[in-house]
C-alpha cells in the first residue's frame, strides 16, 4: 500500500471546547472548497459546553474525498494540549501551527499547495453537512412542520429548520417531548399539513406507539432517525450504526413503511425530499436513516432542489371540507373511520393497508436502491450501507485489488433481486458496519439467503479510518 | 337547519352512564352554535383519547380524531397550527389525561394552545374495570389497590391554574343545561380550555349521590379574572372517596382571562 500515490491533504485543528475549533475548521474548508478542491470535514467533541478537547480533520484533493483520513499534513492547535492530544496522527513532516490568526494560517496553507503545485480550480459545490442536507431536502418537497425534541446528533436539523421559518410557510416546534413531538406532528397531518420529526435513536424510542398509530391511520409522517452509539444515552456525540433493525421493526404490530438509508450529504437531501414525498403519496410513515457521521460531518456536494416534485396522495381529505366529515383513530376501523372489531373487518383493514406494499416496491424498483461502485465484474464484494460509504470508497484508493463495491440505500422494503444479483456470483463478500451484529449482513441473509460470513465491525463509536481500513480489506482479498 | 350529529354505531357506554349525559350535552351545544352560525360544523376536529370517554367519536357525526391512550393533546395543538380555522375540542378522561398524558397536559395550559379540553372525571380506570387512578381518594379499593390506594388524588382545576391555562371550569354530567353552557362558553374562549366534567362511574365507583348533596353553581359575580380567589375557591374541594368530608362542591367558571394564543405566537414571529 502506497499513501504516497493519492493526493489527499489532511489538516487537524485542535484546542477546548469553546475556542472555536469548529468555526476554524470551516473557514478554512471554505476557503478551500473556493478554490475548487473536494472537501469531507469532521468534527469530534465531547458532550459538555466549554472545556474538553474538540477536533476537526479536513481532507481534501482534486479529487472525490469520501471520508477523512487519521494522518495529518498540517496540525493547528489552538491550546497547547492539542499537538499533543495528537501526536500519533502525526508524521515526520506535519507542519505545525499554533497561535496563528486566521488569515495567517491559510497563507500557510496556501504557500503548501504552492511548494506542491497544485493549482486551484472551480468551486465543487456547496460544503454541507447531511443534516442540513436532509433538512433543505424535506424543504424542497413541501415540508410544512418540523416538530422535535433536541437530542444529538439530530438537532442541528431542529436548529437549521428552526431558522428557516416563514411568517406563513415553514413552522418549526419543540414541545415538551418526543412523544408530544410525534403526536403533534399527526395532527399537523390530520390537518393536511407536511409534517417531519427527527431524533436520535433514544427519542425515537419515545416515539413507538404513536409511529404505530401513523402505520394504523395511515397518516403520511417523516422520521429521521440520527443514529449514536448506543444503547440507552450512549455515547451522545459518537456514531453508530445500531439502529438499523429496530428502524425496520420499529412500532409494535404490523403495517407498511419505508426506510432509506443515504450514505453521504448529497443522499442525505434526496432522502428528505423522497421521504416526504413517500409519506403522502403512499400515506406511510417514512424513516431516514442518519448517524453522526453523516449528520455532522461535511462535504462537497451538489444536488438542485428545483429538480424536487411534490408527489401528493389523490385521496385525502382533511377537516374543514364542507359535506365531509374525516374521521381518524388509532382503534381498527372501517373505511368511514368508525370502530370495528369483527374478524373480518379486522382482516379486511390489515389487507387493505398491505395492499400498498406493491405500490411502494413497484416505486422502489424505479429508484435507486443500491449503488454499485469499483470494478462490477470483480468476484470480491464490499457490502455496506449509510455513512460507511465515505470510509469504504475513500479505502478503495488504497486497494491492491479490484473489488466490486456495494451500498444499500434502501433497507425496508428491501431490493433483494438487486441484492441478489449483484451478490450471488460473488467469491468472498465482505460486510463493513459501525455495529456489534452486523445487522446489514443479517438483513441480507433473511431477505436473499446469502450468508455473509466475512464481516469487518466497528462498534467502539469511533469513525472508521479509510487506510486503516483499507488495510484490513486488503488482508483479507490477499488470495 | 339543524345538524345531523347521529352515526350508525350502537352506544355501548353502561346503560345509564353519565357519559351519555355528556355526550347529549355536547350534541346541544355544537347545533346551537352551528344554528346561530357561530360555527361551521365542518369546522368542528373532535378528539378523544383512549378510556370510557374515547367511545364519543363513533357517537357524533363530525370530524374527529380517536389518539393513542393519554396523547390527544398534543395532537389538538398540531391541528390548531395546522389549520387555524378549527375549533379544536378534545374529550379525555382523568386516567387519558391526569395520568398517562399528563404532561401534555400541563404544557398545553403552560403554551395557552387555542385548544378545548372536557375531562369526563369518574376518578377510576372504568375501561380497565375499576383501579385506582390519579384522582381516585386515597384508601379507594379496586383491582389493583386492594388494601386501598396509598396516594393522595390530584387537585385538577388547581394544578391547571398552576399551569397556567387561562378557562378552568368545572360542571356535572348530570347537569345536562348547565354542561351545554360551560362547553360553549370555553368553546367561545380564546386560548387552552379546561373543563372537568364530575362523571360518576355508575359500575366502578358511583359518586352520584355524593356529589348530588355537594355541588352548587358559582354565582354570578365570582371574579373570573382573579388567580388568587380562583385558587382559594377550588383547593377546599376534596374528592368523592375522602373520609369525613363536608365541603360543598362548586361548579361553574372559576377562571377566564385572555392572554397570546400559542398559535397566534407561532405565526407571529419568524
Amino acid at each position: 500500500m502506497n499513501t504516497d500515490k493519492n493526493n489527499v491533504f489532511t489538516i487537524g485543528v485542535g484546542g477546548a471546547a469553546g475556542e472555536g475549533v469548529k468555526k476554524t475548521g470551516i473557514n478554512i474548508a471554505s476557503f478551500l472548497r473556493d478554490a475548487g478542491f473536494d472537501i469531507y470535514l469532521s468534527f469530534e467533541y465531547p458532550s459538555l459546553i466549554r472545556g474538553g478537547h474538540n477536533f476537526a480533520r479536513l481532507s481534501f484533493s482534486k479529487d472525490r474525498v469520501w471520508n477523512d483520513h487519521s494522518k495529518l499534513d498540517v496540525m493547528v492547535s489552538l491550546n497547547d494540549e492539542s499537538a499533543e492530544l495528537h501526536k500519533n496522527e502525526m508524521k515526520p513532516d506535519t507542519l505545525q501551527l499554533s497561535g496563528l490568526p486566521m488569515p495567517e494560517i491559510t497563507q500557510r496553507i496556501q504557500n503548501i499547495l504552492k511548494e506542491k503545485n497544485i493549482e486551484p480550480g472551480e468551486p465543487k459545490g456547496v460544503l454541507i453537512d447531511g443534516n442540513t442536507a436532509f433538512s433543505r431536502g424535506l424543504m424542497a418537497a413541501g415540508l410544512d412542520f418540523y416538530i422535535s425534541y433536541p437530542m444529538t446528533p439530530a438537532t442541528s436539523i431542529l436548529h437549521y429548520l428552526a431558522s428557516k421559518q416563514t411568517p406563513d410557510g415553514l413552522k418549526v416546534i419543540q414541545p415538551e417531548n418526543e412523544i408530544s413531538a410525534i403526536n403533534m406532528a399527526l395532527g399537523c397531518v390530520y390537518a393536511g399539513k407536511r409534517a417531519a420529526v427527527g431524533s436520535a435513536g433514544g427519542g425515537f424510542a419515545l416515539m413507538q406507539e404513536a409511529f404505530s398509530f401513523a402505520g394504523m391511520a395511515e397518516l403520511p409522517l417523516v422520521v429521521a432517525i440520527a443514529q449514536r452509539q448506543a444503547p440507552a444515552t450512549g455515547v451522545p456525540t459518537r456514531s453508530s450504526q445500531s439502529d438499523l433493525r429496530f428502524a425496520i421493526h420499529a412500532g409494535h404490530g404490523e403495517f407498511p413503511r419505508i426506510v432509506l438509508a443515504p450514505g453521504d450529504s448529497e443522499e442525505s437531501f434526496w432522502a428528505g425530499a423522497d421521504a416526504l414525498n413517500f409519506a403522502w403519496k403512499f400515506q406511510i410513515p417514512v424513516i431516514v436513516l442518519l448517524d453522526k457521521i453523516l449528520s455532522e460531518h461535511m462535504m462537497t456536494s451538489i444536488f438542485d432542489e428545483n429538480s424536487v416534485v411534490i408527489a401528493r396522495s389523490e385521496t385525502m381529505v382533511f377537516p374543514g371540507t364542507l359535506d365531509k366529515v374525516v374521521k381518524v383513530t388509532s382503534y381498527e376501523h372501517d373505511e368511514e373511520g368508525f370502530t370495528v372489531d369483527k374478524p373480518e373487518n379486522v382482516k379486511k383493514m390489515v389487507d387493505k393497508r398491505f395492499a400498498k406494499t406493491a405500490n411502494i416496491e413497484a416505486e422502489m424498483n424505479n429508484r435507486e436502491t443500491i449503488k454499485i461502485y469499483g470494478d462490477k465484474s470483480s468476484e470480491n464484494v464490499i457490502v455496506f450501507w449509510g455513512s460507511t460509504k465515505g470510509a469504504v470508497l475513500e479505502a478503495a484508493k488504497y486497494f491492491n485489488k479490484e473489488v466490486k463495491m456495494v451500498q444499500i440505500l434502501w433497507v425496508e422494503p428491501f431490493p433483494k433481486e438487486r441484492v441478489l444479483e449483484e451478490l450471488s456470483k460473488a467469491k468472498k463478500i465482505i460486510c463493513v458496519e459501525t455495529n456489534h451484529n452486523s445487522q446489514l449482513a443479517s438483513l441480507i441473509r433473511e431477505k436473499t439467503g446469502i450468508e455473509i460470513s466475512e464481516k469487518i465491525l466497528k462498534y467502539d463509536s469511533s469513525p472508521f479510518d479509510p487506510e486503516d481500513l483499507a488495510k484490513e480489506i486488503n488482508e483479507r482479498i490477499k488470495e | 337547519m339543524e345538524p345531523n350529529l347521529s352515526t350508525k354505531e350502537k352506544i355501548t357506554w353502561c346503560s345509564g352512564c353519565p357519559n351519555s349525559q355528556i355526550l347529549v350535552s355536547f350534541r346541544k351545544a355544537i347545533t346551537e352554535l352551528v344554528q346561530n352560525n357561530e360555527l361551521k360544523i365542518e369546522n368542528i376536529a373532535a378528539f378523544a383519547g383512549i378510556g370510557c370517554h374515547g367511545k364519543i367519536s363513533d357517537y357524533i357525526n363530525i370530524n374527529s380524531f380517536t389518539s393513542l391512550h393519554g396523547r390527544l393533546i398534543p395532537a389538538m395543538t398540531g391541528t390548531k397550527c395546522a389549520n387555524r380555522n378549527l375549533t379544536v375540542i378534545g374529550f379525555s378522561g382523568d386516567g387519558d389525561s391526569l395520568d398517562e398524558g399528563v404532561e401534555h397536559l400541563i404544557h398545553a395550559a403552560k403554551r395557552n394552545s387555542d385548544v378545548n379540553l372536557f375531562v369526563h372525571d369518574n376518578q377510576v380506570f372504568a375501561l380497565t374495570t375499576g383501579q385506582a387512578d390519579a384522582m381516585s381518594a386515597k384508601g379507594y379499593k379496586g383491582k389493583s389497590t386492594p388494601l386501598g390506594n396509598i396516594e393522595e388524588p390530584f387537585n385538577p382545576l388547581l394544578l391547571l391554574l398552576s399551569a397556567g391555562a387561562t378557562f378552568v371550569a368545572r360542571t356535572y354530567a348530570g347537569d345536562i343545561e348547565g354542561t351545554k353552557k360551560i362547553m360553549q362558553a370555553a368553546i367561545a374562549h380564546k386560548g387552552f380550555s379546561f373543563v372537568d366534567i364530575i362523571q360518576p362511574c355508575i359500575t366502578f365507583f358511583d359518586t352520584r349521590d355524593h356529589f348530588k348533596e355537594r355541588i352548587y353553581w358559582l354565582p354570578e359575580d365570582f371574579p373570573k379574572g382573579d388567580l388568587k380567589a380562583a385558587m382559594e375557591k377550588v383547593s377546599g374541594n376534596l374528592p368523592a372517596g375522602e373520609e369525613s368530608i363536608d365541603e360543598k362542591v362548586p361548579l361553574g367558571i372559576f377562571y377566564k382571562v385572555e392572554k397570546p394564543t400559542f398559535e397566534e405566537e407561532l405565526y407571529k414571529f419568524s
